[in-house]
């Protein structure tokens, strides 16, 4: 039996003994002279996961109780989470060499970050929920504030840790109400509970205050306060890896508890993602016109992005939740691409974070700035880029589901989404010249940015085909 | 060839490819190569397409030379032509060659000037041609990027502006089709526009926060689709994009603005509205031909007080544009011969009337009419092709514009007199502002120094607006050519419509009385 359970959670302990092995080895080893050779490992090993995981022929199965689940859906997530945290974990590299950063607990950190992740979206029980969700959130407190002489990277982690805590605190709060008119904290139980006798009035008081704590780690309005200040203040490195794969796994975790527990309470959930949703689309796409960094802008973007990938998950459907997978890849694919760009803003050295910055770029580079506009136009949604595709999934998820208002919200929302990102090409293209940025692209960013913006270009002709694997990925929530 | 119109729509794409990857440097001689190739290439799609033309079968109502192949999402790349999309194809296909020669004079960032033109007409080709709604959405959104950039990047002083309202205005009637597509895909199970047109969305009233609507789904899916094209047309009252866009464009942009651009909401409203949602357009007929004609007048007499030409010119554009959507909404078959043909015609006017700004700008560097006079003194040749143009914009029989508006007047008389009366008004407004201009830009004394030694036009100009002159004369005196070749597919839609309003009045009893 156990070994079966050992089996099913084989790529999380080899990521847990790997972590822990490389803390030892640098800790009683070279320290910091091993930074970059741990950097190069980890980000190995988390892609190497991610390839098992995605074309081993693993069968789907329970561990310990059910509280551990190996499906499809878990494997994809897990797999556009660990291919995105290599991803951001390569292109930090450079950047934190440059700022005196390069420490060895960095990649080691993110490796846990990663390993709390994975168990999140496989998590079948709420205990390993919280588990999950804590190893992540840990983690991430401690990279938020990474660097220790800065005043807004410290202020960033303490917020974060503080609003963190907050948010957990009422997820449990939550999850205890749940347990206690369920009688359990197994997912399957919930439901069965669910089934038999309703949703009673303390079960919806615990549905809300877990959808309020998984709002909080989605960054969904109204409750993204920490997103502009942790993403502005954090070493860009770390915010670039905050845009991408917790989103994903806050995204999962989300969509797997409102299916596995509570599948048979669609109509009572359903209007809270969906206020949520419609919070964060305009939220997100209103408050970042008047931005100026492009850190926060994109923590704007972020929300209202997140609010889309809400959309899909508020129709409910299985057809939703495919829409919400294909649009957490892309939503991650493009991000990796901004941000290897956004790594490379300096001048002189330091780096530069205000997009006036970027006056008249396409001059000084044109190929780089053609490519950042790509994405910029993938991101606002614009056809025949994938960033569309993306939200016509989930926009036909909606419709298909009765909420046309909230997709007619959303189209809306995206227009007004889709002028700060016009800005930015308006800077690149059209505006004034400034003193242009010095910033050296290493060849490790040329392949991400470049790269993301061929995936941009290229899927519209299939999507890479990624359709039947996120539709596999959607089936195994609605056993 | 099977796959004939596929070529014909990514030729322009793939000569943009080979100049964004073999062609380097900013210095002179790579410029022209720039224009050059961008030139043959869309030479070449217009000669590719000429057997689009003569192997079509005009007897014939259906779609054809139709290609299908698999897409994502159960989605279909489907493309075929039938007798109003051809002409359309053809129109652009002809029209870009042109586009280029006027790029001709640019000077900053050719390479990537060229590129986007390519693209552009890549995405407007396939505008016209798909039978995909999804694929028509998506090229459809997606001609917004390089008309975003041209205008953004190449424009004139106020260009920025210019470029995002361009670009909001329009994305916003966009996607509210969207909605209305994802809705039609739902509803009907296919994206697949053949299929949609025979499909009948109920059109049984619906009561929303307590106003009742008239013609139910079919009403809210066809205002979705009019949000959008009405902005593309460009309809009063959201035309103010139109004017901004086309002063601040570089000449080229303007010529495509006007004369291809323009063309995409009347034709969705030929491929979409009418055919897919009979009961939605014929609860809405009355209203759309209203705020027609109040176009017709109200942007004639904006056109009267305009002191900049292109201005002016956009603005006739706009009571140009009405008249098509008034003539499409009479819903019979003068009516609609009447709005292609006008949408055609313009097409080649609007393009002659532009060049012809665009001649004297890139001497003079500017576009106010107070700058000019007597230039029939210095210009003759400019002044005699510059009346013709007038002539046909105000629609002097014997020039195409002259049948377009007597179509679609005749037409409205048909559907509604009063409608008809209104119109009619425009038609001599239009000789008011287009004449003034005239006699203020060409005749009078040549009194101003700076005009004293401005040069005739050159032959690239000539050999740019030539092709012109020959179609608005042909096209003025033998229309059956085009009539011809429409009418069996204007019959069939209009059958259709008939039929299908016919049928749900039958069904839907109260409706009828």
């Amino acid at each position: 039996m156990i070994s079966t359970d050992i089996n099913t959670v084989l790529p999380e302990i080899i990521l847990a003994v790997y972590a822990m092995a490389a803390l030892m080895l640098a800790v009683y080893g070279g320290k910091d002279r091993l930074a970059g050779f741990i950097f190069w490992a980890t980000s190995g090993i988390m892609a190497a996961l991610g390839i098992w995981i995605a074309f081993a022929p693993i069968a789907n199965s329970t561990a310990f109780d059910g509280s551990f689940t190996n499906d499809g859906f878990a494997r994809y997530t897990k797999v556009v989470m660990l291919f995105g945290s290599s991803a951001m974990l390569l292109l930090s590299q450079d950047y934190l060499e440059k700022n005196k950063l390069l420490k060895f607990e960095f990649p080691i950190l993110i490796a846990l970050a990663t390993l709390g992740m994975m168990l999140m979206v496989s998590a079948g029980d709420l205990m390993a929920l919280y588990m999950g969700l804590e190893l992540q959130s840990l983690a991430l407190y401690v990279v938020a504030s990474f660097r220790r002489d800065s005043i807004r990277s410290t202020e960033a982690g303490l917020k974060y840790f503080v609003l963190g805590a907050l948010s957990s605190g009422l997820l449990l709060y939550g999850a205890s109400l749940v347990y206690g008119f369920s009688g359990t904290t197994n997912f399957a139980g919930i439901s069965e509970t669910i089934h038999s006798d309703g949703l009673g009035m303390g079960m919806l008081f615990g549905l809300v205050f877990l959808c309020v704590g998984m709002g909080f780690k989605i960054s969904a309005a109204p409750f993204h306060m920490w997103t502009p200040d942790v993403y502005e203040g954090s070493p860009t490195p770390v915010t670039g890896f905050f845009a991408t794969a917790p989103k994903v796994a806050a995204a999962g975790l989300f969509a797997r508890v409102v299916h596995d527990a509570f599948g048979g309470a669609v109509a009572d959930w359903q209007q809270i993602v969906a206020f949520l949703s419609f919070i964060s689309m305009f939220l997100g796409s209103i408050a970042a016109i008047g931005q100026t960094n492009i850190k926060r802008l994109m923590a704007y973007s972020s929300i209202a992005h997140m609010g889309f990938a809400l959309l899909g998950l508020s129709s409910g459907t299985q057809e939703g939740v495919q829409a919400l997978l294909i649009y957490m890849a892309i939503y991650v694919t493009m991000n990796v691409g901004v941000f290897a760009f956004i790594l490379n803003m300096e001048r002189d050295g330091q780096p530069v974070t205000d997009i006036r910055s970027l006056g008249l770029y396409s001059r000084s580079e044109p190929i780089r700035a053609a490519a950042l506009a790509a994405l910029m136009f993938s991101l606002a949604g614009i056809p025949p880029l994938v960033g569309f595709f993306g939200k016509l999934y989930v926009l036909k998820a909606a419709v298909n589901a009765g909420l046309a208002w909230l997709a007619i919200a959303g189209v809306i929302a995206s227009v007004i989404g889709a002028f700060y990102y016009l800005r930015i090409i308006y800077f690149m293209y059209f505006g004034d010249e400034v003193e242009p940025m010095t910033g050296k692209m290493p060849i490790i960013h040329k392949v991400a940015l470049y790269g993301a913006t061929l995936i941009m270009l290229l899927g519209a002709v299939n999507l890479f085909g990624i359709e039947p694997i996120a539709a596999d990925a959607a089936a195994s929530l609605f056993k | 060839m099977d796959n004939l119109l596929s070529i014909v729509i990514f030729l322009p794409s793939i000569a943009a490819l080979i100049l964004a990857i073999i062609l380097r440097g900013e210095d002179h001689a790579s410029q022209k190569n720039a224009k050059v190739l961008a030139l043959v290439a869309t030479l070449a799609t217009f000669v590719i397409s000429i057997p689009l033309l003569t192997q079509f079968d005009p007897s014939n109502a259906g779609f054809q030379f139709v290609e299908e192949y698999n897409w994502l999402a159960g989605l279909k790349y489907k493309v075929g032509l039938d007798g109003i999309s051809i002409l359309f194809v053809i129109l652009t296909t002809f029209l870009m060659p042109i586009v280029i020669g006027a790029c001709w004079t640019v000077t900053t960032r050719v390479k990537e000037y060229m590129i986007m033109f390519l693209i552009l007409e890549t995405m407007m080709l396939a505008v016209f041609s798909s039978l995909d709604i999804i694929l028509f959405y998506v090229v459809f959104e997606a001609g917004l990027i390089p008309m975003f950039l041209i205008v953004g990047i190449w424009g004139g002083k106020d260009r920025i502006y210019a470029a995002f309202k361009l670009f909001l205005y329009t994305l916003l009637g966009s996607v509210l089709m969207l909605i209305a597509i994802i809705y039609m895909w739902f509803e009907a199970g296919t994206t697949d526009i053949p299929e949609l047109m025979q499909h009948q969305f109920s059109s049984e009233s619906i009561i929303i926060l307590g106003v009742t609507i008239v013609g139910g789904i079919q009403t809210l899916l066809f205002l979705g689709f009019f949000a959008s094209f009405a902005v593309k047309m460009p309809m009063w009252p959201v035309h103010t994009w139109l004017p901004d866009a086309h002063v601040q464009a570089p000449t080229a942009g303007s010529v495509v603005l006007a004369a291809i651009l323009l063309k995409m909401g009347g034709y969705g409203f030929l491929r979409f509205s009418l055919p897919m949602f009979p009961i939605g357009s014929d609860v809405m007929a009355t209203f759309v031909m209203t705020i027609s004609v109040i176009a017709i007048i109200y942007t004639s007499f904006v056109a009267l007080v305009q002191e900049d030409m292109k201005k002016l010119i956009a603005y006739s554009s706009v009571a140009h544009m009405g008249f098509v959507t008034m003539g499409i909404f009479t819903i019979n078959q003068q009516g609609l011969d009447g709005a292609i043909f006008q949408m055609l015609s313009h097409g080649f006017i609007s393009a002659a009337l532009f060049l012809g700004v665009g001649v004297i700008y890139d001497r003079m560097h500017t576009r106010d009419i107070e700058a000019y006079g007597g230039l029939v003194i210095r210009m003759p040749i400019f002044a005699l092709i510059f009346m013709l143009f007038t002539m046909a914009n105000v629609g002097l029989p014997g020039t195409s514009g002259f049948v377009g508006e007597f179509l679609t007047l005749t037409a409205a008389f048909k559907a509604n007199t009063w409608i008809a009366f209104g119109a009619t008004t425009g038609v001599i407004l239009s000789a008011g502002y287009a004449l003034w201009l005239y006699r203020r830009v060409v005749f009078g004394d040549l009194i101003k120094e700076s005009l004293k030694s401005i040069a005739d036009m050159d032959l690239r100009e000539k050999l740019m607006i030539t092709p012109l002159v020959v179609m608005t004369i042909l096209l003025g005196i033998y229309p059956a050519l085009i009539l011809d070749l429409i009418g069996p597919s204007v019959s069939a839609l209009l059958e259709q419509v008939h039929a299908a309003q016919g049928v749900l009045i039958d069904a839907t009893p109260n409706a009828a009385h």
